[in-house]
């Protein structure tokens, strides 16, 4: 739940962020770009200890009380996986951009006309970025753990488990684990290669 | 197509002293001519003539950096643009299903949809109407850009060498096309090399070369007596550049 909430999130508004970015000229867009660009490499355990210091007691947000609860684990990883959702997304449109450009000019379309025909006519491939999106978040473990505390029955998640069980020496539970994360990461990868090959198929978008 | 709107105020098209530079580089120098409001204008001319930056500059997609175009009295914009279509020399067309490129204008445009179908019969596509655009070819693809084009009912169409590249049959359908809707009153502004169907369907010429105007006319002048020296190679077939 914390993944596909975060993810839900992350797409709100990584996909019309990266839109923008693509059809829109203006001043230090290229800048703005760069700094996205580097954040999909952000460390995870960096981003949650600054979340950490935000939300801690003493923090800015601390009067909210949200640490070591799935709010704080969402809100971390919405930070790790809105500029990956953010950069994809604007790579792929901005290809959409070079045909669409003129048409929707000639044609007089308002810019938002324009970003819901360019979100809707690179749907599939969205979906494939949705989906890595979403592989970030089930896989990740540093952020989590430090914003979640790793609490049982409320921040505990299945990264952060195999890291505990692991830390106390309970190897067959934490591979069993492992093993069904695996299989979920190799689900979604199939998804996304049937994806991808069904939008060649039907859009070659 | 059923009906066209008035074109009291789009007429004559007034070209004045239009230039366009790009990297330094002339590429519109001082254009200047005047469009009437009926028939097919031709614009003609080698590679690199500035034709399609000219019908762009018309259009209202690229700025000049000189000069001014006047619709009427109604300078180019979005305004003006908003009554025009342009069928593009490479058919750029919606990732989607043939019906719903058009239903896309149509939509845009607040018309409904029901001369959609008759469009696709008249740019026999009719069978086509549910088929991702990926799966069309060249002809078919500059068919559904003109019927999509028409879908707005325009003043003014825009052809940036829609022919170019396509077999007979699609030309014809093309052509019989833009002879139909000449007869509604919308004005044709056509670019091609195609010296043969300048010969068949234009009403007068706009010929160009290193992106100067050399001569305008009535098509039958032209093609009997043409006046400049580049206009009779170009005839000839010796301009090439």
């Amino acid at each position: 739940m914390v993944s596909l909430s975060s993810l839900t999130i992350a797409c709100f508004i990584g996909i019309p962020l990266g839109t923008v970015l693509a059809i829109k000229r203006f001043y230090f867009r290229k800048t703005l770009l760069a700094v996205i660009n580097s954040l999909m490499g952000l460390p995870p355990v960096l981003v949650g200890l600054i979340v950490y210091l935000y939300l801690s007691r003493s923090g800015p947000l601390g009067w909210l009380g949200i640490l070591y609860s799935p709010t704080a684990m969402i809100i971390a990883q919405v930070i790790l996986i809105a500029p990956i959702i953010t950069a994809l997304s604007n790579q792929i449109i901005e290809e959409l951009h070079e045909d669409y450009r003129d048409l929707f000019l000639s044609l007089n379309a308002k810019p938002m006309q324009a970003v819901f025909a360019y979100i809707y006519d690179s749907r599939y491939s969205l979906l494939t970025v949705i989906l890595a999106g979403f592989g970030r978040a089930i896989s990740e473990v540093g952020a989590v753990i430090i914003v979640g505390g790793n609490i049982d029955h409320l921040t505990r998640v299945m990264t952060t488990a195999i890291a505990l069980e692991t830390s106390k020496g309970n190897l067959t539970l934490a591979l069993g684990l492992g093993i069904i994360l695996l299989v979920i990461s190799l689900c979604i990868s199939l998804l996304v290669m049937w994806i991808k090959s069904f939008s060649k198929r039907y859009s070659h978008v | 197509m059923s009906s066209i709107a008035s074109t009291d105020h789009m007429f004559p098209i007034k070209v004045k002293n239009l230039s366009l530079e790009i990297d330094k580089k002339i590429l519109l120098n001082n254009l200047t001519c005047e469009l009437t409001a009926r028939g097919i204008t031709v614009i003609m001319g080698p590679n690199g003539a500035g034709k399609s930056l000219f019908v762009r500059c018309l259009h209202g997609l690229s700025k000049p950096k000189n000069g001014a175009i006047l619709y009427g009295k109604l300078p180019v914009g979005a305004s003006t643009r908003g009554r025009q279509s342009m069928v593009f020399q490479s058919p750029k067309l919606l990732r989607r299903s043939v019906i719903e490129n058009l239903r896309f204008v149509a939509n845009l445009n607040k018309k409904n949809d029901q001369n959609l179908l008759e469009l696709l019969k008249k740019t026999d596509l009719s069978l086509l109407k549910d088929q991702q655009i990926s799966t069309l070819s060249g002809g078919e693809k500059q068919r559904l850009s003109l019927a999509r084009a028409l879908v707005s009912n325009p003043e003014i169409l825009f052809l940036d060498e829609a022919t170019s590249s396509l077999d007979p049959r699609s030309v014809s359908i093309i052509e019989n096309l833009m002879e139909e809707i000449k007869l509604k009153n919308v004005k044709i502004i056509l670019i091609t090399h195609d010296v043969n169907q300048a010969k068949r369907i234009a009403d007068d010429i706009i010929f160009m070369n290193n992106g100067e105007i050399r001569e305008t006319g009535l098509a039958n002048d032209f093609f009997s007596n043409p006046q400049s020296q580049e206009a009779r190679a170009f005839l000839k077939g010796d301009l090439i550049i």
